[in-house]
């Protein structure tokens, strides 16, 4: 298939950046975005051009990296995909399809399609994490009975791989989907319970630091995360909220 | 507590809370509204209770213009930090592939009703208040009977100010539409009784606007 695609361009951080046209013949539709990216890169590389930046890694969907808003949505108009599992059958012969990065505050650009991530990073180290020893005197974590509902939930919420699409697609750039899986993954078993008051309020306190804006429960994070990441994540976080503020 | 009225959770909870507070409002509002319809002398009587009890006036209706206020105000401060999250815009946004139109929407949903409660309040609350606090008549009484009754229905005479009730109501129930369970996720209550709770919100959200007109429209047309 010939497609002709709208890419956001920006040379670093400070470039104010602008949507430029190309034009990519031959598609297979058996393609991944990405690959098809690839294409395209290949062919500016050889008439000497800069190739487009962008995100990626594993290209199986589970590392995060990549990070497109193709077409007016994140990962692009499949569901439960990540855009390296988007496949080229999702558009038609003739397209026009329109990549843009992330856009959030908190998501500064870096280059074309690459932006920072790393406001996630510092609210998980806000507070992400259980504190245990593991110089070799650990605890086996099968001797510590977990409903198969509670380990089913939180293994759930564990799925998030934290690539940003959730605050991509959000009108406000809502990180509350991302924190509250973050939150519910230790606040569903019970080796997260010890320093659960702590978590959930400096995770919430970095969130809001970072420059993100409130959830106003449209559930456009919930429709295009690729791991399908639930609502029921955000009320349970805010319930943690309020029992640790009450606590607190 | 101090740190959770300033944190984005703690804003939620709160725009939460007065939600809850209005939506019951707005019930027993029509509760009463609706009497009108079938029994005038009880719509006058219920009214004067209203009007002169000491507990609503005085407790319970300095609490309702607060969270009016409150619901404003704070849904205002939350739209400008939502919008000052996002600094560029994309080219192209489907939001209508994940979202509702009314849960994009509800700053002005909200405006609108602002700007009907605005002439609400001009039209009812503060010749209310006026008769009741300034002239200081509290008998409730014109020309030897109640004067409830026959106020309301002169309201609802001109025809653009039934079209402009109505408009604010369906912009009300555009606003509950969403609002109403989104009232319920703020607060945290997300379990196995949201799918029940979002058929009643939705009820909730279309019948008591509904309810509404058709008084606005009983007025109008029985006068």
């Amino acid at each position: 298939m010939n497609l002709t695609l709208k890419i956001w361009r920006q040379k670093d951080a400070n470039d104010k950046g602008k949507m430029v046209d190309y034009k990519v013949t031959d598609i297979s539709e058996h393609m991944s975005f990405l690959e098809m990216m690839d294409v395209l890169n290949e062919q500016l590389v050889a008439s000497g051009d800069e190739p487009v930046a962008f995100d990626h890694d594993c290209r199986e969907g589970i590392c995060g990296m990549c990070s497109m808003y193709i077409n007016g949505e994140a990962h692009g108009p499949d569901r439960g995909v990540t855009t390296c599992q988007l496949h080229m059958r999702m558009f038609k012969d003739g397209d026009t399809i329109t990549i843009e990065p992330w856009r959030a505050k908190a998501f500064p650009v870096i280059k074309d399609l690459v932006v920072d991530r790393t406001s996630f990073e510092r609210i998980q180290q806000a507070g992400g994490y259980i504190s245990v020893n593991t110089s070799g005197n650990t605890q086996d974590a099968n001797a510590i009975p977990i409903s198969k509902v509670a380990a089913d939930e939180a293994m759930d919420a564990a799925t998030c791989i934290g690539c940003g699409a959730c605050v991509a697609s959000c009108k406000n750039s809502s990180a509350m989907l991302f924190v509250g899986a973050k939150v519910s993954q230790y606040a569903l078993l019970p080796q997260g319970q010890v320093e659960a008051v702590e978590r959930v309020q400096n995770m919430v306190a970095q969130m809001d630091l970072e420059g993100f804006g409130n959830c106003t429960n449209t559930g456009a994070c919930e429709v295009e995360c690729p791991k399908g990441i639930s609502l029921e994540n955000i009320a349970r976080m805010n319930r943690e909220f309020l029992r640790a503020s009450l606590k607190g | 507590m101090s740190g959770f009225f300033k944190s984005s959770i703690g804003r939620k909870v709160t725009m939460a809370l007065s939600a809850f507070f209005l939506m019951f409002f707005l019930l027993q509002h029509f509760a009463i509204n609706i009497l009108s319809v079938f029994s005038p002398d009880t719509f006058n009587e219920v009214s004067h209770f209203m009007g002169t009890n000491p507990l609503i006036q005085y407790a319970l209706q300095p609490v309702l213009l607060f969270g009016v206020i409150y619901h404003f105000v704070m849904g205002f401060i939350l739209e400008f930090k939502n919008r000052s999250a996002r600094v560029v815009s994309y080219a192209k946004n489907n939001g209508g592939a994940n979202s509702t139109w009314v849960s994009r929407n509800m700053i002005y949903s909200g405006l609108f009703i602002l700007i009907f409660l605005i002439i609400h309040f001009m039209d009812f609350w503060i010749p209310e208040i006026n008769t009741k606090y300034i002239v200081g008549d509290m008998s409730g009484l014109h020309n030897g009977s109640f004067r409830y009754f026959h106020e309301l229905q002169e309201k609802f005479v001109p025809i653009w100010r039934v079209a402009l009730y109505c408009l604010g109501f369906v912009f009300l129930a555009l606003h509950l539409l969403h609002g109403f369970n989104s009232a319920f996720q703020s607060v945290g209550a997300n379990n196995k009784y949201t799918n029940g709770l979002k058929g009643f919100g939705k009820a909730y959200a279309i019948l008591i606007p509904l309810g509404f007109i058709v008084i606005a429209l009983f007025h109008h047309f029985n006068h």
